[in-house]
């Protein structure tokens, strides 16, 4: 049978096996006077045999997936002659993708030796399948059958299924934990190739960031310049403009939201105010190109022509307050939307003591609420700031590409992401510094990031002992 | 049925006035009549004339007149729902709060009328405190907690002198040997009979005239029960003081005077002596003798 056959027959066999162990139980509790007298209900006797059945097929399913190809290749590579056996992996490799091919039709011409073995190819994927078919359905017959022995009114199904679920549901938080992991695994494993060619000192602390001129042959051994500073600094720069925009607007949007407006106005501009968040960021991205960076030069040059200012003078196209203040629209949702649910969720009991006291609105908001809900106010800036940190596409279009290492808003600036990005776009090769140079920003903004929640994180905990 | 403070203009309400009964009519008659008993005393603090109170359409309280005299203890009594907390409330005007709260009829404190243009709200709340149900400490420390009120008024102009107001007023709830040594620790972490004094503290900080309380003991135990009332006590000598309570034993000890709500209206106010013992009202005399309620 074939894969979507097999699956179908699975299930309607799995669903009988519900059926039978739910009759079965009821069954056995008729001579006992009904199915009170069961220590479960029908219902999990039959998800019982649902387990029993399905859980182990699942699993021999998905094992076969796994493995079956190999094995085959395996086989087939083994009964070629012994000229093959001598090739090198890749040889082999592509040998196995002629194989393939000639089973398939694809690729008439070939020598009787891979005609052969293609031969062999198709029968023992064609014996795979079957043998496959025959296993499963034994494995799911025999579930039922054992389930239905199994099954007496004394049995707890309940609890055996609670069981599965727990461990089923543990399974699939683990699932996340380890594709983390992994992530971090890699990450670290191509950083540490990056380290062992320039060195963490160099990259954590080097003012110079170009790492094209590593990339030219004859300057090979001599080292590009892979210090991390400017980016970093950049990042930071970008970051901060962008919460000084969006801190002050979010949480006054949010008080006001929380504090002041009507239900009904609230209930109009709050969805309005999410739906900032919900712009693809490639739009925020040419609006801070197209419009925001040319009005802010424009702007800076004028400041800089009437009164003789240098800086605002040579204020550059591309500019990091442009970045900084468009990104900054962008996160002001993240802000007042959370900011605006943890201060309505400020007991009405503290705002009604602090005015009955004879303090104003105002008042209240400052000395009460503000102070009460401080830690999920906190939490909805770092989410904010994190969202910052990690933008791309706004600073690639708005805010350019060089590494300056500059604290100046209207210079162009580059931030940790786009480079990773830069980085990575295009054709390259998997083992040049350039390359790797990528993996080894994105472990250091990951560490950072992790810091950064980490102590957030403390904080919170720290107000919350103090407040709760 | 006539004869009761309907017909007495505002202006005359000092002197009691006698809303004696001429009729002892059918319960019926009397449950759609005026309050019987003596709700105006000779030196009010507080008159509230003809009051009504709706929320959006709904009337909560009808038509009620009461005067709080000074320096006495007035308890509210009834069944729940009957708008005890609503009358409370419109006294300080803590219903303004309230989006769909609406008042009428004349409430004044010291002859001016709380609800008149001119009236500030903040400082009329400052001069007409208000406790609880649940003890509401602010996420703050027990010092600030008690300074709140004195520092956003201005009460103080050195840190001396909050020291001083923190201390009289914690003293005066009786708290202060309790929390003397903590006082820079969070209010939450008090216990719940500390956490109500806190407030009565907090609410005597700012030296207001009238202290409104809305079932402050109903959260706790007997003992703190116990405390809180010797503290109204105490708290009667120098400060006017209404308390809504359902325990009938706490308005028999502590207050002097007693109302009865009942469905929005004033039944009936008088001694609180007289109405525990001999209650004018048929409605009364069942509430109180625990026939509903
Ligand atoms: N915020 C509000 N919005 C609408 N109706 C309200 C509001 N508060 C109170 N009410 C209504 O007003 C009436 C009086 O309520 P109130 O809280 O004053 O009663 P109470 O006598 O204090 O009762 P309890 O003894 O249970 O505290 C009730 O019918 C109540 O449903
Ligand atoms: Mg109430």
């Amino acid at each position: 049978m074939q894969t979507p056959t097999l699956l179908t027959v699975l299930v309607i066999l799995v669903l009988a096996g519900y059926w039978i162990g739910r009759q079965r139980s009821i069954q056995l509790a008729q001579p006992a006077g009904g199915i009170r007298f069961l220590r479960s209900l029908p219902n999990y006797y039959g998800l019982m045999a649902v387990v029993w059945a399905g859980v182990p097929a699942v699993l021999v399913l998905l094992l076969w997936g796994a493995f079956d190809s190999v094995l085959v290749r395996g086989m087939v590579m083994a009964g070629l002659p012994e000229q093959f056996q001598q090739l090198t992996a890749e040889r082999q490799g592509l040998i196995f993708n002629q194989i393939g091919n000639i089973a398939r039709g694809a690729d008439p011409s070939a020598d009787p030796a891979l005609l052969a073995a293609a031969e062999h190819y198709k029968n023992l994927l064609q014996i795979s399948v079957v043998a496959r078919s025959i296993v499963l359905l034994s494995i799911v017959f025999a579930g039922i059958g054992i389930a239905y022995f199994y099954i007496k009114p004394e049995v707890r199904a309940r609890e055996h299924f609670e069981a599965v679920l727990r461990t089923s549901l543990l399974t699939c938080s683990l699932i996340a934990i380890f594709t983390t992991l992994g992530i971090v695994m890699s990450v670290l494993w191509e950083s540490i190739k990056f380290f062992r060619i320039i060195p963490p000192t160099e990259f954590l602390f080097g003012l110079q960031w170009s790492p094209q001129i590593a990339l030219r042959a004859d300057q090979q051994g001599a080292s590009g310049a892979f210090g991390a500073i400017p980016l970093f600094a950049g990042t930071l720069l970008i970051a901060a403009i962008a919460l000084i925009v969006a801190v002050p607007i979010g949480l006054m949007s949010a008080i006001y939201l929380a504090e002041y407006a009507k239900p009904k106005v609230r209930n109009t501009v709050k969805p309005l105010l999410e739906v900032l968040a919900g712009i693809p960021t490639v739009v925020y991205g040419f609006f801070a190109a197209l419009t925001a960076a040319p009005f802010i030069r424009d702007v800076a040059h004028w400041i800089g022509n009437t009164f003789g200012w240098e800086v605002f003078a040579n204020a550059s196209a591309q500019s990091a307050l442009a970045a900084g203040a468009v990104m900054g629209i962008m996160i002001i949702p993240f802000i007042s939307s959370l900011a605006d649910d943890v201060i309505t969720a400020v007991p009405r009991s503290l705002r009604d003591g602090s005015l009955a006291i004879g303090a104003t609105r105002s008042e209240t908001i400052r000395k009460v609420i503000f102070p009460a809900a401080l830690p999920g106010i906190v939490g909805s800036i770092i989410l904010a700031a994190s969202r910052a940190i990690g933008e791309t596409m706004i600073v690639v279009m708005a805010a350019g590409l060089s590494a300056k290492l500059t604290a100046n808003p209207l210079d162009s600036v580059t931030t940790v992401t786009v480079q990773i990005a830069t980085l990575l776009v295009g054709d390259q090769e998997f083992d040049s510094p350039k390359t790797m140079a990528a993996f080894a920003l994105g472990l250091t903004l990951f560490v950072v990031t992790l810091g950064l929640n980490f102590i957030a994180l403390k904080v919170v905990n720290k107000y919350r002992e103090q407040y709760d | 049925m006539d004869t009761t403070f309907k017909h007495t203009s505002v202006e005359t309400s000092t002197g009691p006035v006698a809303s004696e009964p001429t009729t002892l009519g059918t319960d019926l008659e009397q449950e759609v009549g005026e309050t019987v008993g003596d709700a105006f005393v000779d030196d009010p603090r507080m008159k509230a004339r003809n009051v009504d109170v709706f929320y959006a359409d709904k009337q909560a309280i009808h038509n009620v007149s009461l005067d709080i005299g000074r320096n006495e203890v007035l308890s509210m009594i009834g069944p729940s729902g009957c708008g005890k907390s609503t009358f409370l409330r419109s006294i300080n005007r803590m219903n303004d709060t309230i989006d769909i709260c609406k008042v009428t009829g004349s409430i004044t404190l010291d002859g001016e009328d709380i609800y008149d243009r001119s009236m500030d709200v903040v400082s009329l709340r400052a001069r007409v405190g208000m406790v609880f149900q649940k003890p509401n400490p602010f996420p703050k420390s027990i010092y600030d907690n008690i300074a709140y009120g004195p520092r956003i008024h201005g009460l103080v102009e050195r840190r001396a002198e909050l020291d001083e107001v923190v201390e009289t007023s914690l003293r005066k709830a009786g708290l202060w040997e309790e929390v003397k040594d903590r006082l820079d620790q969070p209010a939450t972490g008090l216990s719940g009979g500390q956490q109500q004094r806190l407030c009565i503290a907090r609410t005597i900080a700012i030296s207001p005239e009238v202290i409104l309380m809305d079932e402050p003991c109903s959260a706790l135990d007997p003992i703190a029960t116990a405390r809180i009332e010797e503290l109204i006590a105490e708290l009667s000598e120098n400060y006017t003081i209404a308390i809504v309570t359902h325990s009938m034993q706490q308005a028999a000890r502590v207050s002097d005077r007693t109302a009865y709500f009942h469905l929005g209206k004033l039944i009936e106010v008088g001694a609180t002596d007289k109405i525990f013992t001999s209650p004018d009202h048929k409605l009364t005399e069942d509430y109180i003798t625990g026939r509903f309620g």
